[in-house]
C-alpha cells in the first residue's frame, strides 16, 4: 500500500530534521528520501525547499543533475552494468547488448513486469575483474552472457 | 586457526562471501575453532578470493579459492593443495613492490585500531602532534608528495596556502570520487586500511588549522562506504576523532558524504559545489579552493591516496619518502592494472617503471592471449599509448611529454580487437553524458565530437581535420579537465592508430 500524502510529508519532515545542523545538507537529504521511498516523490520538493530555505527550482535542479536520483520508482531490482573502458576491454558492450536483449529493454528502462531496471554505470572500481555489475548493491565481477542470464533468473525469482 | 578472506569489493565480486560461508560451515562441521579475519586485498585480483592462513612460516596464500575448494583445503590441513601459493610475502608480485601507502592493506583487519597501531599506525600522527603547524606543512613539502588524483599539484604548497589563510573555519576535503575507469586504489585503501586515510586527514587538519573534514565518496562504492562509516565511528570512540585528537591535539572530526553518480564531481570545484548541496557545476579558478573552497572558506582538497600517504611520510620522514622516484615525481605510486590483462591488480612502486614493463611483465600481457594494441593510462581522459611508446617511464612530466597523463595511475589494456575509432567516439560520448554544462566547448563540443567521429566512420575523411580542430577548441576553452582532457584519448587514438580511422573510410568507399 502506498503511504498517504500526509504520512509521506511526516516521514520527509523526520528526514529533514535528522539532517539539521549539517553544512550543505541537500545531497544527504535526497539520498535519505530516496532510500525511504525508492525515489524522490514530487510532493517532497516543496517540503524540502521550505525546510532548507531554498527554492523548489534549486531542489529540482539538483535532482536533475545527478544520475542517481529518480523521480519515478525503479523496478524491484536494479541491475547496473559498467560501461567504462576497462570493462569495454573485456567485452562489456557485448554483454550489455545481451542483457538488453534478454530483458527486452534499453538503458534506464524497467521490464513490463516491474522486476528489473537496467542502468549503465561508469566504473565500480572492479576494473581488474571486468566486466563488472552491481545488482541491488551487490558487486559482481567477470560478468559474461551466462552470468547475466543467471543474475536475471535470480532477481526474477 | 586464523583464516583471512578479504572483504575487498573485488574479492566479493569474485565470490569471497561464498568462500567465507563455506569456511565457517566446514569449521563447524569438523568442530574446529576458526577465526575468520576479513582483511583488505593484497591487490592480486587475478588470485581473488585469496585465502590466507597463519602459519609458523608466516601467512600462507591459497587462490583463487572457490567455495568448492574449501573442504579440500581443510583436508590438506592448509598445506599441499592445488591452490597453494606458498608464503604470501614471497609471491613475486608482493616481493617486487615498494608498499608504503599500501603497507598495511591486506595485512591487517581494516577495522582494528589495535592491528593498525601494531603495524605502525598513528606513529606519524603522534610525531605530528609534537610539531608546529609550519613544520608539519614543511615536512609534506619536503617529501615531494604531489596530488595523486591526477593533477600532480605539490601537496605541501596547497597546505601552505590554506595554512596561511585567515578564516573562522577551514576544511579538509578528501576527494574520494574515484570515477576514472581503471582505477581502484582509493577504493582499496578505504576498504583495506581506512584508518590511514583518517590519520592523514587529521595530520592535514593539524597542519593547516582545520577542525572539520569531509570525505566525498561515491554511491558506486557501497562496500567502501560501509567500511569508512564504521572506521569513522571507531575512530571517534577511540578519541582519534573528536573534541581533542588523541587527547593531545585540537578538535577534528570527519563526515562521510556520498555523491550521486556524477563523474564531474571528481573535479575539485564541482565536488565542493556538490558538497554544499548544489549541482556539481565546475567553478572558475581563481579563487582557488585553498582560499575560497567549501562554503567560501579555505579548504584543502586532496585525493584519497595523497592523504593516505601522509602518515607514512611522518612515520618514516620526508627524506625517506623523497628518495624514491625520478625527476619531480617523488615517492611511490600505486599502479592499477586493469582491463584485458592476465594479471590485474594494484602494484605500488617507485615512479619510473616503463609502461612496457608494467604491461608485459607485471600484467603478463592480455587475458585473451591476443597482442596488446593500446593502453589507456589515466582514466577516460587519458591518452591511448601504442607499443611504440612503451619505453615511457611512469612519471608526471614523462607522460605529459608524450601527449598523455598519468592521472590516478589507472592502466587499461586493450587487445588487437579494439577499434580505436570506437574508443574515440566513446570518449566524446562520455564527455557529453557527464559534462556539467558550464563550458560550451565541452557541453556542445562533445556532442558535435560524437557526430564528427560518426562522419569519419562513414568514410568522410574531410571530418578528420574538423575533429582535430574541435579538440583544440575543447582543450583551450574548457574550465576543467573533463572538456579540456577529453581530446587526449581522442587525439591519441587518431594519431597513434590512424588505420582505424582510415580503414573504415576505405570500407565505406568499397
Amino acid at each position: 500500500m502506498t503511504p498517504g500524502i500526509a504520512d509521506s510529508a511526516e516521514q520527509i519532515g523526520d528526514i529533514l530534521r535528522a539532517h539539521d545542523g549539517l553544512e550543505g545538507p541537500l545531497l544527504p537529504v535526497l539520498h535519505a528520501v530516496q532510500a525511504a521511498f525508492g525515489y524522490i516523490p514530487g510532493d517532497a520538493l516543496p517540503v524540502i525547499a521550505q525546510h532548507l530555505n531554498i527554492s523548489r527550482a534549486e531542489v529540482h535542479g539538483v535532482i536533475g543533475f545527478y544520475h542517481d536520483f529518480r523521480e519515478e520508482p525503479a523496478g524491484r531490482h536494479v541491475l547496473k552494468l559498467c560501461r567504462a573502458e576497462a570493462c569495454q576491454a573485456m567485452g562489456a558492450d557485448r554483454v550489455a547488448a545481451h542483457a538488453r536483449d534478454a530483458l527486452g529493454i534499453g538503458w534506464h528502462q524497467t521490464t513490463p513486469d516491474g522486476a528489473v531496471t537496467l542502468e549503465p554505470v561508469f566504473c565500480l572500481g572492479l576494473c581488474a575483474c571486468a566486466p563488472a555489475a552491481l545488482v541491488d548493491g551487490r558487486v559482481v565481477g567477470r560478468v559474461d552472457e551466462a552470468r547475466v542470464d543467471a543474475l536475471i533468473a535470480e532477481v526474477r525469482l | 586457526m586464523r583464516i583471512y578472506v578479504p572483504l575487498d569489493s573485488a574479492a566479493k565480486a569474485l565470490g569471497a562471501q561464498e568462500v567465507v560461508a563455506a569456511v565457517k560451515a566446514e569449521a563447524l562441521r569438523r568442530g574446529l575453532e576458526v577465526t575468520v579475519v576479513r582483511n583488505g586485498s593484497r591487490g592480486m585480483v587475478w588470485l581473488e578470493p585469496l585465502l590466507e592462513v597463519d602459519s609458523a612460516a608466516g601467512r600462507m596464500a591459497f587462490g583463487p579459492v572457490g567455495p568448492g575448494d574449501v573442504a579440500g583445503l581443510f583436508d590438506a590441513g592448509f598445506g599441499a593443495h592445488a591452490k597453494a601459493l606458498g608464503p604470501t610475502e614471497d609471491l613475486p608480485w608482493m616481493k617486487a613492490q615498494t608498499r608504503l601507502t599500501f603497507a598495511r592493506c591486506g595485512v591487517i583487519d581494516p577495522l582494528s585500531l589495535e592491528d593498525y597501531q601494531a603495524h605502525g599506525g598513528l606513529t606519524g600522527l603522534r610525531r605530528a602532534l609534537g610539531m608546529t603547524p609550519d613544520a608539519i606543512v614543511a615536512e609534506v613539502t619536503d617529501s615531494g608528495l604531489r596530488g595523486r588524483g591526477g593533477a600532480g599539484f605539490p601537496t605541501g604548497i596547497k597546505w601552505k596556502t590554506v595554512a596561511g589563510a585567515t578564516a573562522d573555519r577551514k576544511y579538509i576535503v578528501c576527494n574520494a570520487d574515484e570515477g576514472d575507469s581503471g582505477t581502484f586504489a582509493d577504493r582499496m585503501i578505504m576498504e583495506g586500511d581506512p584508518f590511514t586515510l583518517i590519520e592523514g586527514m587529521v595530520i592535514a587538519g593539524l597542519g593547516v588549522g582545520a577542525n572539520t573534514g569531509f570525505i566525498y565518496s561515491r554511491s558506486e562504492y557501497p562496500d567502501a562506504n560501509a567500511v569508512l562509516a564504521d572506521a569513522i565511528r571507531l575512530a571517534r570512540a577511540f578519541g582519534l576523532l573528536g573534541a581533542s585528537v588523541l587527547g593531545l591535539g585540537p578538535a577534528f572530526d570527519i563526515e562521510l558524504r556520498i555523491g550521486a553518480g556524477a563523474y564531474v564531481c571528481g573535479e575539485e570545484t564541482a565536488l565542493l559545489n556538490s558538497l554544499e548541496g548544489k549541482r556539481g557545476v565546475v567553478r572558475a579558478k581563481p579563487p582557488l579552493p585553498a582560499l575560497e573552497g567549501f562554503m567560501g572558506r579555505p579548504t584543502v582538497v586532496n585525493n584519497v591516496i595523497s592523504l593516505a600517504t601522509v602518515p607514512v611520510i611522518f612515520e618514516r620522514g620526508a627524506s625517506f619518502y623523497r628518495d624514491f622516484g625520478l625527476g619531480r615525481s617523488r615517492g611511490t605510486i600505486p599502479l592499477q592494472i586493469a582491463g584485458n590483462v592476465r594479471r590485474g591488480g594494484l602494484f605500488e612502486t617507485a615512479f619510473g617503471m616503463p609502461l612496457g614493463t608494467i604491461v608485459d611483465d607485471l600484467a603478463g600481457g592480455t587475458a585473451t592471449g591476443r597482442p596488446v594494441k593500446a593502453v589507456q593510462v589515466g582514466g577516460p581522459l587519458g591518452a591511448y599509448f601504442p607499443r611504440a611508446l612503451f619505453d615511457t617511464p611512469f612519471g608526471y612530466e614523462d607522460y605529459a611529454q608524450k601527449g598523455g597523463l598519468i592521472g590516478h595511475a589507472g592502466i587499461v589494456v586493450f587487445d588487437d580487437s579494439a577499434d580505436m575509432l570506437a574508443q574515440a567516439r566513446f570518449a566524446m560520448e562520455f564527455c557529453a553524458i557527464e559534462s556539467c554544462g558550464k563550458c560550451t566547448p565541452c557541453r556542445i563540443g562533445a556532442v558535435r565530437g560524437v557526430e564528427t567521429v560518426d562522419r569519419i566512420a562513414r568514410g568522410d575523411a574531410a571530418a578528420i581535420p574538423l575533429l582535430a580542430d574541435l579538440c583544440e577548441t575543447m582543450k583551450a576553452g574548457s574550465l576543467c579537465a573533463l572538456g579540456g582532457f577529453t581530446p587526449y584519448p581522442v587525439m591519441s587514438a587518431l594519431t597513434h592508430f590512424p588505420d582505424d580511422f582510415h580503414t573504415s573510410a576505405k570500407e565505406a568507399a568499397e
